[in-house]
């Protein structure tokens, strides 16, 4: 591996952890709207988040390149307010890994919420617990095996992503050339050995993330029904 | 937390903040309309012992009991102990976490990511100390759930895991105990074993509203009984009167029953009989009656109150006494009322000399042959009477 080349390991993890991070902090609550709501507009919004598994990643770099570039609404609206422009920056590219990555941390976080169900919240407060420390206290603690699938999910998701990354981010070394791309580039290079270090690693790379998660929910995984109670 | 010696079975000085004078009442009036249920029930109920709600399912007991804990919102008011839990007038509506009550769910909901310590602390640790009236100690030993303490909840039974989920909704010192059919996901055995913790509870000063199908449990546990059926009260009254009302719509049923109060006098230890004597809770009691009764597999201590149960199909009736009967228990008693059953059966109500009431199930021939009428004297023959509690 060149220098270039670990330059651009150093940029998919920080690319990849900062989105992860981003994401469960937006999901989750996304995930809980998605899980307890009744409203109608629950099935607009679940497909909404979900359009990422189906579109081509390239439609969505597409779209984001319009509207975050200097005639986009957001892009006017950054520029406008002296923040810049966000396509062709590491910045840019989180926002569209964030866009990206969604379903992959939304709906497993909304599969545990809704395998908790409400029993264990309304016992929570029936026993005094506010709101705020059901969350905390009861739904966070029963929902750990998804917020860790979410979790790896969305970092895997990330790293491996492609489309987006080279309609949003480009290809500049050191700010938004991350592992896909740079592997992209040997290839068109022909440099067949550098293309090899970089593809066999991110296989070993994904195979070793699947197998912890399976191993983890296997173990884990019983956490899920929420309750130790078996109705019947 | 260790199981102190000095705690015992009985919680008796535990509501200091209300024994002034009488005890508080629960109050609430709920409409509720929804597709294919409407409820309206204007509930009266008293600040103490178990009042059961008992009725079929889909009769809308436990969206009554959803209502009194906040998790549903039905139309009206609710007032506990003289503390306005919701009054629609007033725009005013309590959320369950700010409601001082506890409750017991249909299965036992004992949060699976902490251990049973934890859960039976789970609400203890969210009162102020100042409204601590009830201490661990004396909530394990309640429900005799000591050596569980170190288990984890996923090892305990179903049975273990309900006793568990009861000390945790007493421990935080609720002014009203809300339980949803708590022994209905139990096998017979299971529910053998939380009857007598149940039963128990209703000595621990805390006012308990109890939702249940089975007209068995409602016999052992209830002081006051409310009959729901399509989201309306059909009859609500002491336990004991509602019970032996001919017309009661309990009273079609084949295991109909009267259920009465007695002490214990005297107990036989070879043949394993004890001899009771009767006295309603609302006469006094005070035995001069003489009304007394045989029953078997009492372990109570003389002098202490016990609960019976005789069903309707055991009680015959005869006009003279019977001098060579295999039948223990032969008690003087008034014809009081009779209610038509069916074209061969009649319902009858018998008053004991103490002033407790009896039912009886008899053929409409022997109604006919007697000439049994209201205010006859007649001897009630009593086959069978089951101890319930005590």
């Amino acid at each position: 591996m060149n220098p270039a080349d670990w330059q651009a390991l150093k940029l998919t993890a920080q690319l990849a952890g900062l989105t992860t991070v981003l994401l469960l902090l937006v999901g989750t609550p996304i995930a809980w709207w998605l899980a307890h709501t009744r409203s109608r507009l629950k099935g607009v919004v679940g497909a909404v988040v979900a359009l990422p598994l189906v579109l081509p990643p390239t439609v969505i770099g597409f779209y984001l390149l319009l509207l975050l570039g200097p005639h986009g609404a957001v892009g006017k609206a950054m520029q406008s307010l002296g923040l810049g422009l966000l396509p062709f920056t590491f910045a840019g590219l989180v926002v569209a890994s964030v866009l990206h990555s969604m379903p992959f941390v939304v709906q497993p976080l909304q599969q545990a919420f809704e395998a908790i169900g409400s029993r264990p919240l309304e016992v929570a407060a029936t026993l005094r617990a506010s709101p705020w420390d059901r969350f905390l206290s009861v739904a966070l603690p029963l929902a750990r095996p998804g917020f860790l699938t979410a979790a790896v999910l969305g970092f895997a998701h990330t790293v491996g992503e492609f489309g987006v990354v080279l309609m949003i981010g480009g290809n500049i070394p050191g700010r938004t050339q991350v592992l896909s791309v740079a592997l992209y580039g040997h290839v068109e290079a022909q440099e067949w050995a550098l293309a090899h270090w970089l593809a066999g690693g991110m296989v070993a790379f994904g195979f070793g993330v699947m197998w912890l998660l399976y191993a983890l929910n296997g173990r884990g995984g019983r956490a899920l029904r929420g309750l130790s109670g078996t109705p019947t | 937390m260790s199981q102190s010696a000095a705690s015992t079975r009985r919680l008796s000085p535990m509501t200091p903040a209300s024994d002034a004078g009488q005890a508080p009442a629960i109050e609430a009036r709920l409409r509720l309309s929804r597709p294919g249920f409407a409820l309206d029930v204007n509930l009266k109920l008293p600040g103490q012992g178990i009042s059961v709600l008992l009725g079929p399912s889909g009769c809308g007991k436990t969206t009554v009991l959803r209502c009194l804990a906040g998790l549903e919102q039905a139309q009206g008011s609710v007032s506990v102990a003289g503390q306005a839990w919701q009054d629609d007038e007033r725009r005013w509506h309590l959320p369950t976490h700010r409601r001082p009550l506890g409750m017991v769910f249909q299965e036992a909901s004992l949060f699976a990511h902490l251990s049973v310590q934890d859960n039976l602390l789970y609400g203890f640790r969210r009162i102020p100390l100042a409204q601590r009236r009830i201490q661990p100690d004396q909530a394990i030993a309640l429900l005799g759930i000591g050596h569980l303490m170190d288990r984890s909840s996923a090892g305990l039974s179903g049975g273990e895991r309900q006793r568990v989920a009861i000390a945790r909704a007493l421990l935080t010192s609720p002014d009203l105990l809300l339980m949803d059919e708590p022994l209905s996901a139990l096998d017979a055995a299971r529910k053998a074993e939380v009857l007598p913790y149940l039963a128990s509870l209703s000595d621990s000063g805390v006012p308990i509203v109890y939702v249940t199908h089975s007209l068995d449990e409602a016999a052992r546990l209830a002081d006051h009984l409310v009959l729901l059926r399509e989201g309306r009260v059909e009859m609500a009254g002491a336990a004991d009167e509602v019970m032996a009302r001919p017309d009661c719509p309990l009273a079609r049923f084949d295991d109909a029953c009267a259920i009465l109060h007695a002490t214990v006098v005297e107990r036989e230890p070879e043949p394993g009989l004890s001899r009771l004597r009767l006295g309603c809770i609302n006469g006094g009691g005070d035995g001069q009656s003489g009304a007394e009764l045989w029953v078997g597999g009492c372990t109570g201590a003389i002098g202490e109150r016990v609960r019976v149960r005789v069903l309707a199909r055991d009680v015959s009736v005869a006009l003279s006494q019977p001098v060579d009967s295999s039948i223990l228990n032969i008690l003087p008693a008034t014809v009081d009322a009779l209610h038509d059953e069916d074209a061969a059966s009649v319902m009858l109500r018998l008053t004991l000399s103490d002033g407790s009431a009896l039912l009886a199930r008899l053929t409409r021939r022997s109604v006919v042959g007697l000439s049994l009428r209201p205010g006859l004297a007649v001897h009630a023959q009593i086959k069978g009477a089951a101890l319930l509690r005590g």
